[in-house]
């Protein structure tokens, strides 16, 4: 009799648990049916041999992982380093590192200059931030390319004060692309950080004054440090969308400055290489994958210290 | 007081930050402008006219395109926040219990994993079940949509059940409501501002999405992105500017409704 | 007092028996009996942290016991969900519905009970005229004053006649003016009322003002109950009688017992009498409390303990005089500034302390 209230007590809390898993089936099954569960399928296509006119062949194949790195001569077998994939992997660890420089460059004063401003005129700061993030990545992709092209209004602009005689050929290069992808991912770098500027104790910045900073001093010795965490998420999140970017460069990279999502697509559209595609794609998803776990550790690290 | 040493201010950041707006906004309005353009030209100004928005209207592709685009769109995004508002309730406002963590990793796990990763992983297994089963309708892109736009469509939810207090269903249980009466009567009413919100971000997300469309859709199911995606490698006429035009006005009307329904999380706090 | 009004029409005495509260290694509520009459103000006074809310939220539902039981008119209510019991809470932040107007709100229970819309208008009506809100039915909660959105909270756990009304600190988010005006106003509502009042604070003074019945609560256990003057001026235990008010410990000998009463004899030797807490047996060595209010200073000589004042506090109504008596130890007098003089004593200056009769107190260890 004693007991039975207890009792009571952890069959409610039994059939609370339950009734969550219940509410929360739809999502997980969606997913897992439509997002996650079909990784493992990429994984598992990336060790088969490829069909001859796209997909696979039911048999085991290392061929598609060796592809990523290595190609054979047709000829006669040889093996040597594939320079065309290391060139696009350089090049899109490279656009992809400085998208994120120059994200951070320009969203640092960005996201320090709203949370800086009146509490009432910051969502609204954020709002305008906010626009171009909401509006289509193709939409936008399409409006710098208006702009840099060259009958574009910078080339226009340009040759009618005569600083330029013939259009500069913007279009089509690694700059184009970089310039594209820094343009759509921008927003994405200014929220995290804006979201760590606006809880700075700007007491501390007092402090510092007080206690002889300058003006650089106190944002690089102060400011700085306590935004770290928001410095990396921003970072993360410009970096992971950038290295596996398909629509910028595809668009404004004209289909020779290739970045990995291209060559991906690539092999299971004209290529018809279906594992090598699929061991790319585990390839970035694993560089993805450190990024993260990068971004974990530190993140964890750096919180406990500015908090603590 | 204005002219007292200002401790917020650092030299420059203003400058840039003006710069960063003026910049972000820049593309987008000559894109605007031009689409109202009447010459041929996406370059040359040649006076106002509204011949390029009769034109695309005209376009039957256009029209087709637009019209799959926002039906997509609407049934994906109703699933997904079915789907997110359930799963929000069940993940949010509890003691940790076995399994949370996991469900959150899995909700999340759509925002982590590169989108052109996860339009090969579906290319793979929608091409199976399109063999399998001989069905190739519009249902793919929205069960791959409505999947990718749960995460967005969580988080204003969750973000709004986590500014409620839960002392209001507690008082509510307290005053002989049922569990059911309760979510009637409290939860729903106050959790709606979040819900529509959610509701028009997986709108916004499934409407702009290109690259899984592209991978999963099959001959003749283009949606208005994938459609532009294929007229951005001919020769672009303003037509290209006055469609974008249209859904980026369609796109800031929803935005903004957005805006104002998530600014005040707590109407009682006002 | 606490005698008047034990059997009540209306019901609502609630029994709890050996109570046992663990919220996974922590125990809050360690083996708590006590009966709650009907009709009686009764307050669970105790710091943060001593298990009085866990208590009241065993009576509402939300906390199931590990052990024990939970009586409401002798039929067993431990196992019932918060829906199911007869009991209605006015919460610390009062929890309104924001969503709904102030009618809304004290009908909600009414309307979930199904009772028809005449019946929970007319309610409705009667709530307001007693909280004095007649003519806001309409208003949304969100435009009330913290004062206001407390008598909203109080007409809708009052509205559907619950047997017991539950106050878990409701009057913590009100100023100190507005604070003092409700504990009249609830003293009121309850005598009105005849509803029994379970009323959970950490202020003793508010505890004092409104009980008919303290139970005060330390580390999860009651460690005395009674009337307020019984709590003030018969502390049973050091812990009570440190919680509430200021006090004196004081070392002493027994020397003989008779009746209620003991000698006692303090450090100086001199010899007062002291009562002593039910079911103690007063010998050797104890602990006796004098309060402040009840010891007088006086020239050398003249009392009890002798000792030169060591600081003046002056705090407008009264002085506080920390005197360091003879053994060393500190001892605190209060005197009240009857005068409107300077109160003639100087620090370094040599006294004596006086002991009014019958005021010191045996505690209980």
């Amino acid at each position: 009799m004693t007991d039975s209230a207890q009792d009571v007590g952890e069959q409610r809390q039994k059939k609370d648990v339950r009734d969550r898993w219940l509410l929360s089936a739809p999502a997980l099954v969606l997913i897992l049916a439509a997002g996650v569960g079909p990784l493992l399928i990429v994984v598992f296509y990336s060790f088969l041999a490829p069909g001859s006119y796209g997909d696979v062949k039911l048999e085991f194949s290392s061929e598609g992982w060796f592809n990523v790195l290595f190609t054979r001569d047709i000829f006669d077998e040889t093996v040597s380093l594939a320079d065309a994939h290391f060139l696009i992997f350089w090049r899109s660890v490279k656009l992809a590192f400085a998208t994120t420089v120059l994200c951070l460059i320009f969203g640092f004063p960005t996201a320090y200059f709203i949370a800086t401003r009146a509490p009432h005129n910051r969502s609204l700061w954020l709002f305008l931030i906010t626009i171009p993030f909401w509006t289509n990545m193709l939409i936008r992709t399409f409006a710098i390319q208006e702009v840099i092209r060259s009958e574009g209004i910078v080339n226009s602009f340009l040759m009618s004060i005569g600083l330029i005689s013939s259009p500069i050929q913007m279009m089509f290069t690694d700059f184009a692309i970089m310039l594209g992808m820094t343009y759509v991912y921008l927003p994405l770098m200014v929220l995290p950080l804006y979201a760590s500027l606006e809880k700075l104790d700007f007491r501390l910045i007092e402090a510092g004054y007080d206690l002889y900073a300058s003006r650089f001093g106190v944002l690089w010795r102060i400011v700085i440090p306590l935004v770290k965490p928001g410095i990396i998420a921003g970072s993360i999140l410009v970096f992971v969308p950038a290295l596996s970017a398909y629509v910028v460069p595809r668009v404004l990279g004209g289909g020779k400055n290739l970045m990995l999502g291209n060559l991906i697509e690539l092999q299971f559209g004209q290529g018809r290489n279906w594992p090598l595609g699929a061991a790319l794609s585990v390839t970035l998803v694993i560089i993805v994958l450190f990024a993260m776990l990068y971004y974990v550790r530190n993140a964890s690290k750096s919180g406990g210290s500015a908090h603590g | 007081m204005a002219k007292s040493f200002s401790i917020k201010r650092q030299p420059g950041f203003a400058t840039i930050a003006m710069l960063c707006f003026f910049l972000l906004y820049l593309p987008i309005a000559t894109l605007v402008v031009y689409s109202f353009n009447s010459g041929t030209s996406i370059a040359t100004w040649e006076g106002f006219s509204l011949r390029w928005f009769e034109s695309a209207w005209n376009n039957q592709q256009v029209m087709e395109a637009s019209w799959r685009s926002l039906r997509i769109a609407a049934v994906a995004a109703v699933i997904a926040t079915a789907c997110a508002t359930l799963a929000a309730i069940a993940t949010t406002r509890t003691a940790p219990y076995r399994g949370l963590t996991f469900k959150y990793s899995i909700i999340n796990m759509p925002l982590l994993v590169p989108e052109i990763v996860t339009a090969v992983a579906l290319l793979i297994l929608f091409s199976r079940i399109k063999v399998w089963t001989g069905y190739s309708g519009l249902g793919y892109l929205i069960v791959a949509h409505a999947a990718f736009c749960i995460p967005f469509a969580y988080m204003p939810i969750r973000a709004r059940l986590e500014s409620m207090d839960l002392s209001l269903e507690r008082a509510a249980s307290d005053l002989y409501a049922s569990s059911f009466q309760t979510f009637r009567y409290v939860t729903l009413p106050l959790l709606w501002p979040g819900i529509l919100a959610g509701l028009m971000l997986a709108f916004v997300i499934s409407l702009d999405d290109v690259v899984i469309t592209e991978f999963v859709k099959s001959g003749g199911q283009d949606t208005l992105p994938t459609y532009m995606l294929g007229q951005l490698r001919r020769v672009v006429t303003p037509e290209m500017n006055a469609i974008s035009t249209a859904f980026l006005v369609l796109s800031l009307a929803i935005v903004t409704v957005f805006f104002f329904l998530s600014r005040n999380p707590n109407k009682n706090n006002e | 007092m606490t005698e008047t009004r034990t059997t009540g029409a209306h019901g609502g005495a609630i029994g709890m028996h050996g109570i046992k509260k663990w919220f996974g290694n922590f125990q809050a509520v360690n083996d708590v009996s006590l009966e709650i009459r009907s009709n009686e103000f009764f307050t669970l006074l105790g710091p943060s942290g001593c298990g009085k809310t866990t208590l009241l939220r065993m009576i509402a539902g939300f906390e199931l016991p590990t052990e024990g039981q939970v009586l409401l008119d002798g039929t067993d209510i431990s196992r019932l969900l918060p829906n199911q019991r007869p009991v209605n809470t006015v919460f610390q932040n009062y929890a309104l519905f924001p969503h709904l107007t102030v009618a809304e709100n004290i009908g909600f229970g009414l309307k979930m009970l199904g009772k028809p819309k005449s019946e929970i208008d007319s309610v409705v009506g009667d709530m307001l005229k007693l909280v004095h809100l007649d003519g806001r039915g309409n208003n949304p909660v969100t435009q009330l004053s913290g004062g206001q959105q407390q008598r909203v909270a109080l007409a809708r756990a009052l509205a559907p006649r619950p047997k017991v009304l539950l106050l878990d600190e409701p009057l913590s988010a009100l100023d100190l003016k507005l604070r003092k005006s409700m504990q009249v106003e609830l003293k009121r509502l309850q005598t009105e009322t005849g509803i029994t009042f379970v009323f959970v604070t950490h202020d003793q003074e508010e505890a004092l003002t409104m009980s008919d019945r303290i139970a005060v609560m330390s580390t999860g256990t009651v460690r005395q109950i009674g009337s307020p003057w019984d709590i003030y001026d018969r502390p049973s235990e050091r812990f009570v009688a440190d919680f509430i008010g200021e006090t004196n410990f004081l070392e002493a000998d027994v020397v003989s017992v008779s009746g209620d009463k003991a000698r006692v004899r303090l450090s100086s030797g001199a010899e007062i009498s002291a009562t002593y807490p039910e079911g103690v047996t007063p010998q050797g060595k104890v602990t006796i409390v004098i309060r402040p209010e009840h010891a007088r200073l006086g020239p050398p000589g003249s009392g009890v303990l002798e000792g030169a004042i060591h600081t003046i506090v002056y705090l407008g109504t009264d002085n506080h005089f920390h005197v360091t008596i003879d053994d060393g130890k500190t001892f605190t007098v209060r005197q009240q500034n009857a005068n409107s003089a300077p109160c003639g004593f100087s620090v370094g200056e040599r006294i004596s302390v006086a002991i009014n009769d019958d005021v010191a107190q045996i505690l209980r260890d």
